[in-house]
């Protein structure tokens, strides 16, 4: 509450503008019927849905017949850190995802720095093109040309015969780094856009002050563009984690937790549900962490 | 403006010509298998021909396929479009308890991984649903997807709205136009272009998606990444996929070039 004594500081042009466009006092019915639709959808129907599978994950199924049976038990929750291998694709799918997240960051500043500030203009609208486009490719397209890359008779090794040596073929890595050919630009473009809204004025500032270009962009532009790092790790973080047909088409024997969840989908759909709330716990956190940082609204 | 170094540029250089390089290289290999001879993909390719291209038009399953896959798109766009505009002009003109978790309510399904909400959807379409005697089969496919869909027609036409100005409306509602009179004369033109980019994006979205569709896809009915993965799954005619996978990459420039054509003209207001 401002003080009796505090003089209020006149409203900015700005805040006039906002002020106007919400409406604060009149016309609540209007709001009700605006968001009512959009919200109901998602309620009922989105969160109705998550909500029920967290009520299947407490079932059971009959071993002999194979029937869901409705009741209570938390042996589904309690098999996700009692079988080993269930545990180890949790924990392996975390580290692929943060793996992919780490990669993508440092891939994507380098990359944003050079199309926001060092690009000509004419070289700065390709890039930005270049970076979008496969954005929309495809996502099963771009499975398929990582596996003509990373295939026995694929690209990679014919690159690699004449040095005598061969790609790593079909596992782990390759996971790692098809998940990042996916989703590089959701982490590339929002990095690019804050790297383009930082003034010039603060990049001749630091010259003047003595600080060379690594000490720049260490102190002056990676503070700046954090916001922007975290919304877009948010993106490449949550698509990594819960994604599995890049494990089953180039991961050779790597699982990921999705596979576990569509193996279970149809046999024992209890552990399916469980385990669909460690990538939910995972991105829930991850989320919390971002909403304190105030970077949602970036997304 | 930045400084450089001579080193570091040409360092900053080679790493984006790597990137580049690294984006692209992998799908002109996609285009370059649609014409080769062999059945598996391959490189270096064993050489020339276009009979894949004469089966993959001539394929039935495909045509069905993308057929499935347009009204899908089309069905979930009409409904994204509708729930995502009242959605940002209820956030954008109003001030209210709990706007911060409506948008997080509107994130949250392309926040969380596609397996989850699959899972969940089809959770409720095969446990829930028929208890109380819904059979909800195709249209459970559009509902899914318009789910989330929405967060692209609501972050493209939020963000044209908050720059709108809000003084039109007023002046508008003075001369005596009714809400919907405003809304259709005043309102809709200056957010149309937005309005029209989330719902390509929207569109694109919804015509790109695998695992969502996985598990609320009705039994026997398949779209166009479905009739990929089932090829992919067994390959013995990998080259007819590759035909396919260049035929969207022809086709996802539609929404890059509509998507850059918007931000341009936002640019220039």
């Amino acid at each position: 509450m401002t003080s009796v004594l505090q003089v209020p500081e006149p409203p900015t042009q700005a805040e006039v503008k906002v002020a106007a466009a919400r409406t604060p006092r009149q016309n609540r019915r209007g709001l009700l019927w605006l968001l009512t639709p959009p919200t109901a959808w998602l309620l009922i129907l989105y969160i109705g849905s998550l909500f029920f599978l967290l009520i299947t994950a407490f079932w059971f199924i009959n071993p002999f017949t194979s029937k869901v049976i409705p009741g209570f038990t938390l042996e589904n929750f309690v098999s996700i850190f009692t079988v080993p291998a269930y545990f180890a694709t949790a924990v392996r799918s975390l580290l692929i995802a943060l793996a992919v997240t780490l990669i993508a960051i440092v891939l994507a500043v380098p990359i944003a720095i050079y199309m926001a500030k060092i690009a000509s203009p004419a070289m700065r609208a390709f890039l930005a093109v270049t970076i979008t486009l496969p954005l929309w490719a495809g996502y099963l397209v771009k499975l398929i040309a990582m596996r003509v890359v990373f295939t026995e008779n694929g690209f990679l090794n014919w690159l690699l015969a004449p040095f005598g040596i061969s790609g790593p073929g079909f596992n782990t890595s390759t996971v790692i780094i098809t998940l990042t050919y996916l989703w590089f630009p959701f982490m590339a473009l929002p990095v690019y856009t804050a790297v383009r809204q930082i003034p010039n004025s603060y990049f001749d500032a630091s010259a003047d002050l003595g600080a060379k270009s690594w000490r720049t962009i260490r102190t002056v532009v990676l503070p700046l563009i954090k916001p922007a790092i975290i919304a877009g790790s948010v993106f490449t973080f949550s698509l990594s984690l819960g994604d599995y047909l890049v494990a089953r088409f180039v991961g050779g024997s790597t699982q990921m937790i999705g596979s576990i969840i569509a193996s279970n989908i149809n046999l024992n759909p209890p552990v399916a549900a469980a385990f669909s709330f460690v990538p939910i716990t995972f991105v829930l956190v991850y989320l919390w962490v971002v909403r304190k940082m105030g970077a949602l609204e970036r997304l | 403006m930045l400084q450089l170094s001579k080193s570091a540029r040409a360092v900053l250089v080679s790493i984006v010509a790597f990137i580049v390089l690294v984006i692209y290289v992998p799908l002109l290999l996609v285009v370059a298998n649609s014409f080769n001879v062999a059945r598996l993909a391959s490189w270096p390719i064993k050489g020339l021909t276009t009979q894949w291209w004469v089966v993959a038009w001539e394929s039935p399953s495909i045509r069905e396929a993308l057929l499935n896959s347009v009204i899908v798109a089309l069905g979930a766009t009409f409904f994204a479009g509708i729930l995502g505009t009242m959605a940002a002009f209820a956030l954008q003109r109003y001030e209210f308890f709990g706007r911060q978790s409506i948008n997080l309510l509107i994130v949250l399904p392309i926040a969380l991984p596609g397996v989850v909400t699959g899972v969940a959807f089809s959770n409720t379409y095969n446990s829930v649903l028929p208890q109380i005697g819904i059979n909800i089969g195709y249209f459970g496919m559009i509902v899914a997807h318009a789910t989330f869909c929405i967060v692209m027609v609501f972050n493209n036409v939020g963000a044209r709205l908050r720059r709108m100005n809000p003084g039109l409306v007023e002046a508008s509602m003075d001369l005596g136009a009714n809400v919907w009179q405003t809304f259709r004369l005043v309102t809709f033109p200056q957010f149309r272009p937005a309005f029209v980019a989330g719902a390509i994006l929207a569109f694109a979205l919804s015509f790109d998606e695998v695992i969502v569709t996985i598990f609320t896809a009705p039994p026997g009915v398949e779209t166009l990444p479905l009739w990929i993965l089932k090829e992919m799954a067994r390959p013995n005619q990998a080259s007819v996929v590759n035909v396919v996978a260049t035929v969207v990459i022809l086709f996802s420039l539609i929404p890059v070039y509509v998507s850059l054509r918007m931000s341009r003209s936002d640019e220039d207001d």
